[in-house]
């Protein structure tokens, strides 16, 4: 013990004690980047075959925007390193390929089968590392804290998509959709890839258990729908001020003109 | 039901009326007859009458018992789901309409069927006639005149005074509606600090857990809080100045003006979340337009340019964090803010 | 009359409980007289009462409320039914609220008819404020009831606004935070007043139990207080009717309190209750438990006031903060140190309400500068036959919709797939050019009926039925109106553009100029109504192809 604790007080210590430390969080840095990367190796279970063919299909529907080998031109970003989930999420809903350019890309029906759009997610992931497809015990939704997810769902989504997930306005014609019967896997996709113009909550932001909590929440807004009667597009004063303009003021006009008016 | 007169008997002649302008004006006809209705002619359409205002009050009355059936049957205290409240909602809200709708028409049915429809007519009379107008005059004069208060100027005028005064103390009775204490120039104060300063890290709103530079990759947003604020003693009005968004994007794209070189880290940079116009959360951040919006009025401003307006009502750019990492990799602030956060004051300068 | 007999037999049975009453606190004079006071009948005079009924549904609803309501800011854990909230922390207040809503049975549903009834109210006030400018009906002697009727608006508001931030949820946490910031711009106690308001710094733990205070004591004791003044003088005053044969400026025609009228009025209570509660069964408001508890970081898109504080915060949106490189945050130096003067935030929040209240307050006194009447009025004008005061009226309504619009504009770009900035851009043209087109157009519009008008007394309606005559000519056959609608057509008050005159003194005042001019503005364009003798002369010359009223017309105009 003695000869430790003199051994601490040697000028040399603290120049060691800074090697030491700097080591440890160096490798720390080296394994967690060796995790992720193992984690985006160990998910793109896709064949070699999967790849060829979403190549093909790539070239076919993609490259004239995203060019040849995805690595992009004026009419659209470079997809190397976006990963097999922003794939999935704008083939997925349809976004992708686009009809025509515009402040951002709009839902339309799926163009694709599930088979192409995971061939397309493959052959797009092994470009580069980048988030990869969502393993399913993060989109069970039986597992997730709807509180703790309204309150993550509250500080980093509901100023774009509204407190009620119905949606907003952005700049210049841009706009957060509304999450209201958004499959499980894309709201987390979206989340972690952050397509258009949304930020991108990756997992050391919003970890993987908070954005099952985050999609439980919404999927228990949802399914509880609103408990005081029709929720007027869950759009806040504007909608109940007009509705009480329209509607409310319709009807009580209606009946003033009843009451005064003579019978035959 | 012809009988009306113009002009009342009591006109004074003092006041113009609006009818006594032109002579070339065709003649007022007078009321139009009185035209019977179907109830005052047959007997039976009045039986009818009498029918259906009874069946409204009974509507009524089912109305108020299904508000019973609704209160009791339908309704389960606290195991409720969002379904059975939704339908218990409308129901409570279908009876008392029918209860009270049942009761309205009824009556006002009744009223227009049943009741007298013949017009009647009643004269108007002078608001103020012209003799009590005098009257009234005399008294006033008097009370004063008794009074002595336009003999006596200086009891007058000390009770101005007085009067003047006396609701002054209200006025400075709340001072103390402020709770902290605090003097004028403390207040003043309060408002350009904020828990931020050299060393505290940042930290992810809510959780309060730090946040690594390795973390934020370019095109995420993080939403921060000073370390230690969820402990602090009034929380929300510490966060209410210190909430800051962490934002990334490539310093090739941002524009540093001179003295400010050292408050990113590699293109990582924090903003005073509070809105300079009112105060919203601004919240909106997108990724490729570097824009941030407020949801309220719709402020904008570019974080490429240090977050300076490019649209809407906001006056100057968001205060912006200098930061750096510390020893174990943690985003740390470098200082406070150099400048008040939140909407500008006349103090603020 | 079946009717008749049955009251008859009711009233000797109550006739004695009646001259017991009077008997002892002497009833009689006031039996005698309101029982058959008349009171005129129109769809248009009721909003009054709308207004009046809501009130008592807000004081009724509200009572229940406050009966299960916590107006602390105390910090709690939420523990209720509500799962996605449950474990969240939130001030008293904001969990009382969602205990209101579901773990108060019919609590939700009183809360709703509180909201809806509160919405109602103002709306309820704000047309009945219009009905009476557009019909001039608050010339003398209903000046000051006018200014009453104000007064009442204002503290509607008031009492809106202090009762939407009491629940302490996301939404109405940053209204108080919008009001916190436009405090702090007011000049010099700007900062004073907020730290006071709040009790401190913003959010604080004191605003709420204020607000409470204001909400269910002084602000609804000052309304009550208002209503039994206006309603006082309404009585004073007897209710002002429209023009038509048999109603002159000197009668009432109607019908009697007793028994029509207060059976239709008391009737119309229980309507107004029963729409409200259809609305509040059917339609939610208010979903507090969407917005979650108020946090100083959070805020959810489309965040916005109710309708009626809805006109500043769209003025607050309209203005731009920064012009070019001009900021209207203006750093004054003074000798002491910089001051900074928001005018970004004080334009907007000032000046365009404050017009528009000044405006409406003194409108009375205006129109009787420029019309030199002074006149009593008991007849009201129909809008038509006022063609100023009506596109003056317009004016103001389309610049306050321009700022209402201003307030959804997130929501009018989303909704019709525009650009926010285009709609914020196309609205601030719109809040200049805007009232004066409507100013413009309306007062066109109000010419051109009073042209119909005349068409329709001198030559009668068009009946649609060709007639060929005896020379294989083809006309279209008119019906003459009839005395009573060709009295209703006619007989309005016909106003003239009075040219400065001098004083006693025999001097032209610079006041009276302007004036002159403004009347000149106002009534250069008329159209007279028809007289006896023009009828006369059109119908001496039996001609529909005949348009000597239009020429009339026209000429008076030039």
């Amino acid at each position: 013990m003695k000869a430790l604790s003199k051994k601490r007080r040697h000028p040399l210590a603290a120049v060691a004690l800074l090697l030491f430390g700097l080591l440890i969080t160096g490798s720390l840095y080296t394994a967690a980047g060796n995790i992720q990367e193992a984690k985006a190796a160990e998910t793109s279970t896709a064949s070699q075959s999967d790849i060829e063919e979403g190549g093909k299909l790539f070239v076919a529907n993609c490259a004239t925007c995203h060019g040849k080998n995805a690595e992009g031109t004026n009419d659209g970003p470079s997809l190397i390193g976006v990963g097999a989930a922003a794939v999935d999420f704008q083939v997925g809903t349809g976004r992708m390929p686009m009809q025509m350019q515009g402040p951002q890309a709009q839902v339309k029906p799926v163009q694709f089968d599930d088979e192409q759009i995971s061939q397309l997610a493959a052959y797009v992931a092994s470009l580069g590392a980048g988030p990869a497809i969502p393993d399913e015990q993060y989109l069970d939704t039986s597992e997730g804290d709807a509180a703790h997810g309204g309150t993550v769902f509250r500080v980093n989504c509901a100023m774009c998509h509204n407190a009620a997930a119905a949606g907003g306005a952005l700049t210049r014609g841009k706009f957060a959709p509304t999450l209201t019967g958004v499959e499980e896997k894309h709201i987390y996709e979206a989340m972690a890839t952050g397509p258009q113009n949304m930020p991108v909550f990756n997992d050391s932001n919003i970890t993987p258990t908070e954005k099952r909590d985050v999609i439980t929440f919404l999927k228990t807004i949802e399914a509880n729908g609103s408990a005081g009667g029709a929720a007027l597009g869950s759009l806040g004063p504007v909608a109940e001020g007009l509705f009480i303009w329209t509607a409310g003021l319709g009807i009580v006009i209606a009946f003033t003109i009843w009451l005064t008016s003579r019978p035959s | 039901m012809g009988d009306h007169s113009h002009g009342s008997p009591e006109d004074s002649g003092t006041v113009a009326k609006a009818d006594d302008v032109a002579q070339d004006r065709f003649p007022d006809p007078g009321l139009p007859p009185h035209r019977p209705r179907l109830a005052d002619r047959d007997p039976r359409a009045a039986k009818r009458h009498e029918r259906q205002v009874a069946l409204l009050f009974t509507i009524s009355i089912i109305g108020t018992l299904f508000f019973f059936v609704a209160y009791f049957v339908l309704g389960q205290l606290g195991d409720m789901s969002f379904a059975e409240l939704r339908v218990q909602n409308a129901a409570l809200g279908l009876g008392t309409a029918f209860a009270m709708l049942g009761i309205g028409i009824g009556i006002v049915h009744w009223a227009k069927t049943l009741m007298p429809d013949h017009e009647l007519v009643e004269e108007r009379h002078e608001i103020r006639p012209e003799a009590d107008r005098k009257d009234a005059q005399e008294i006033i004069d008097t009370v004063l005149d008794e009074s002595g208060i336009k003999r006596r100027p200086l009891i007058r005028n000390t009770l101005i005074g007085a009067i003047a005064l006396a609701p002054i103390p209200a006025i400075f009775m709340f001072r103390d509606l402020d709770r902290t204490g605090n003097t004028a120039s403390e207040m003043i104060d309060s408002l350009r600090h904020t828990m931020w300063d050299t060393g505290v890290r940042l930290t992810r709103d809510p959780s309060g857990t730090p946040i690594k530079a390795a973390d934020v990759q370019i095109g995420s947003a993080f939403h921060v809080i000073p370390e230690g604020l969820n402990e602090a003693e009034q929380p929300l009005n510490e966060k209410a100045k210190a909430v800051v968004l962490l934002m990334r994007m490539d310093p090739k794209e941002m524009n540093v003006s001179p003295g400010r070189e050292d408050w990113n880290v590699d293109g990582i940079v924090a903003y005073s979340k509070i809105c300079t116009h009112v105060g919203c959360p601004i919240a909106l951040y997108e990724q490729h337009t570097h824009h941030l919006l407020c949801p309220c009025h719709q402020s904008t401003f570019d974080l490429a340019n240090e977050c300076k307006v490019v649209f809407g009502p906001a006056g100057h750019a968001l205060p912006q964090l200098p930061i750096e990492v510390d020893a174990e990799g943690y985003l740390v602030a470098k200082s406070d803010f150099h400048e008040p956060v939140g909407p500008s004051y006349w103090e603020r300068g | 009359m079946a009717a008749n007999t049955t009251e008859y037999t009711a009233a000797t049975k109550t006739g004695r409980i009646a001259d017991f009453v009077d008997s002892r606190v002497g009833g009689s004079a006031m039996v005698k007289e309101f029982g058959r006071k008349i009171f005129p009948d129109h769809w248009s005079f009721m909003f009054g009462e709308v207004a009046l009924y809501t009130f008592v549904l807000l004081l009724l609803s509200g009572t229940f409320l406050t009966f299960f309501f916590d107006p602390s800011m105390a910090h709690v854990t939420y523990n209720g039914s509500y799962v996605p909230l449950k474990g969240v922390g939130m001030s008293t207040a904001m969990a009382s609220t969602l205990d209101i809503s579901f773990d108060v049975r019919g609590g939700l549903f009183m809360r709703q008819v509180h909201h809806w009834s509160a919405l109602l109210f103002v709306a309820s006030v704000s047309v009945h404020m219009l009905r009476v400018f557009f019909t001039g009906a608050f010339r003398r002697p209903r000046e000051l009831n006018w200014i009453v009727g104000g007064v009442l608006l204002i503290l509607g508001l008031a009492a809106g606004f202090t009762g939407y931030s009491l629940p302490d949820d996301l939404l109405s946490g940053n209204g108080l935070r919008i009001i916190d910031g436009v405090m702090k711009a007011l000049p010099i106690a700007g900062t004073y007043l907020s730290m006071f308001f709040f009790g401190g710094e913003f959010p604080g733990e004191h605003v709420i139990p204020r607000l409470y205070s204001l909400h269910i004591m002084i602000v609804p004791a000052m309304i009550l207080l208002m209503v039994a003044i206006h309603l006082f003088m309404v009585v004073v005053h007897k209710h002002t009717q429209y023009p038509g044969p048999g109603r002159t400026n000197n009668n009432v025609v109607g019908f009697p309190v007793g028994p029509v009228y207060a059976a239709k009025a008391g009737g119309f209570f229980f309507i107004v209750f029963g729409i409200i509660a259809l609305i509040s069964g059917l339609f939610q408001i208010n979903p507090v438990w969407n917005y979650g508890p108020y946090d100083p970081s959070p805020v959810s898109a489309g965040t916005q006031p109710d309708w009626y504080i809805g006109f500043v915060d769209g003025a607050l949106r309209l203005m731009p903060g920064v012009l070019g490189n001009f900021s209207f945050e203006w750093v004054i130096p003074f000798p002491w140190g910089d001051n900074t003067l928001i005018l970004n935030v004080l334009l907007p929040a000032l000046v365009p309400a404050g017009a528009l209240f000044a405006v409406m307050f003194a409108w009375p006194w205006i129109e009787r500068w420029v019309t030199k009447d002074n006149r009593e009025h008991h007849l009201l004008d129909r809008p038509r036959n006022a063609p100023f005061r009506t596109a003056v009226g317009v004016a103001g309504v389309v610049f306050y919709s321009v700022m209402w619009a201003a307030a959804s504009s997130d929501l009018i770009a989303t909704h019709f797939h525009v650009s926010l900035n285009d709609v914020t851009y196309w609205l601030r043209t719109l809040f200049f050019l805007g009232p004066v087109v409507a100013f413009f157009l309306t007062r066109r519009i109000c010419l051109s009926l009073q042209r119909k008008d005349r068409e329709i007394v001198l030559h009668g309606r068009e009946a649609g039925i060709i007639e060929m005559s005896p020379e294989g000519g083809f006309s279209e056959k008119h019906e003459q109106v009839d005395v009573y609608r060709r009295y209703v057509l006619t007989n309005f008050n016909d106003r003239q553009y009075i040219p400065a005159e001098p004083d006693a003194a025999g001097h032209i005042s610079r006041k009276e100029k302007r004036r002159a001019k403004i009347s000149k503005f106002f009534f250069e364009d008329r159209v007279a109504p028809v007289t006896p003798s023009e009828l006369e002369a059109a119908h001496a010359a039996h001609g529909h192809h005949e348009v000597e009223g239009d020429k009339k017309s026209e000429s008076l105009e030039s």
